[in-house]
């Protein structure tokens, strides 16, 4: 659930646009630059980009009693890294803000700057730092996604409460509003959302072990694991000698 | 079914569960409208604090009903799933061709014409592919990857 068209003072929607820029820039550019040097991946980044957009329109109830979506950056982030989800996270926002009349345009910059950057970064973060520790893979995965789902909607408190400061208790008093209007209603959602991300990564590890090799997702270690598609063998070999 | 599909049933089961408990147990029963959008909420949160604050702009296409509005949001939903039941068609097709292309190279060719075994070894087609294919590599059929981790290398990307 996105802060919705016209709900921040016009110099907080620009200062967020101008922080978001960048990245979605850099993201575009790192987007470009995959598909040109690995054409193969494109139906893998479609295919990332379309899980965000499922997500993003399941909304789903909470022990709040309210309702909110998931994000779906976590699995792109992990995947790709996260300036390519600057990138996919900000269509998908444009089209909900387009079409939806959710979300919106003055607040475009302020949405994407949670969902699309500090979104994928806190989720490819926490999963980077797992597996450096040697957490299992599904393990991080689902972490990363539950990450990259909850901080999203923890910057949207802080950015609300910034425009709108308490007037008795000032920014911590409107930070726990929110804070319990957004980020608590998340926290089952973000535990599907890792879930779910699980569960594509799980098909994705049988029916793509050279993509993800490349990706550097698996490593291509054990000779059976490479066997067990022969067809993406030199893909892995590729990944190995690089 | 396989233990892979068991774990996949188990995880949407558990996803299904966290939807369904807060409505079974009524959890929105405290609210005068439950279970709406955590946005609408924060519009109110904003109009508490802020009593004159006035959205400056508006939504340029708002849809025009509560209908169109889902009918949105399931097209949203059929999109993203339409490209990622491709993807996963895709590779599965791939997968299964490689698999009949190596089993009839290993069978000696020598019938030539591959009849009637359409639509065949789904659920063995890396199995077959990793002992007709692999010449050698013994013992990988189990391996087809049930998501118990690779294991190990700390820093696995290999990008700069």
């Amino acid at each position: 659930m996105h802060i919705a068209e016209g709900f921040l003072p016009p110099a907080h929607a620009v200062a967020w646009g101008v922080a978001s820029a960048p990245f979605v820039v850099h993201g575009a550019r790192s987007l470009i630059r995959d598909v040109r040097e690995h054409p193969e991946s494109t139906l893998l980044l479609g295919a990332s980009g379309a899980f965000t957009f499922v997500l993003s329109a399941l909304k789903l109830p909470s022990v709040t009693g309210s309702c909110s979506h998931p994000t779906g950056t976590g699995l792109g982030a992990i995947l790709f890294r996260p300036p390519v989800m600057a990138v996919l996270g900000t269509i998908t926002l444009l089209f909900q803000a387009l079409l939806l009349a959710h979300g919106g345009l003055t607040t475009l910059g302020a949405n994407v700057f949670s969902m699309a950057v500090v979104g994928p970064w806190a989720g490819y973060g926490t999963y980077r730092l797992l597996r450096r520790y040697d957490v299992p893979l599904m393990v991080a995965v689902f972490f990363g996604a539950f990450v990259a789902d909850l901080s999203t909607y923890c910057v949207t408190s802080v950015q609300l409460a910034l425009a709108f400061p308490d007037p008795g208790s000032g920014f911590p008093g409107a930070l726990g509003k929110f804070g319990s209007v957004f980020a608590v209603t998340q926290i089952p959602l973000a535990v599907s959302e890792g879930l779910l991300t699980v569960l594509v990564m799980r098909m994705l590890v049988q029916s793509s072990k050279g993509e993800l090799t490349r990706l550097g997702v698996l490593v291509a270690s054990a000779a059976g694991r490479r066997a067990a598609n022969p067809a993406e063998t030199a893909d892995s070999a590729e990944a190995v000698t690089r | 079914m396989s233990r892979h599909a068991k774990i996949n049933t188990l995880l949407l089961a558990l996803v299904a569960a966290l939807a369904v408990i807060p409505l079974v147990f009524g959890l929105g029963d405290h609210k005068e409208e439950p279970f709406t959008g955590a946005d609408a909420e924060a519009e109110t949160a904003i109009t508490e604090i802020d009593p004159d604050y006035e959205p400056w702009f508006s939504p340029l296409y708002e849809p025009p009903s509560g209908e169109i509005e889902s009918a949105l949001f399931a097209l949203q939903a059929a999109l993203g799933a339409g490209v990622l039941a491709y993807y996963f068609g895709v590779r599965r097709g791939r997968r299964q061709g490689e698999a009949r292309a190596l089993a009839r190279l290993t069978a000696g060719a020598g019938t030539g014409m591959d009849t009637g075994d359409s639509g065949g070894p789904v659920g063995e087609a890396p199995a077959v592919t990793a002992g007709a294919g692999s010449g050698g590599v013994a013992g990988t059929p189990a391996d087809t990857g049930t998501g118990t981790a690779d294991g190990g290398g700390a820093d696995s990307r290999p990008r700069g």
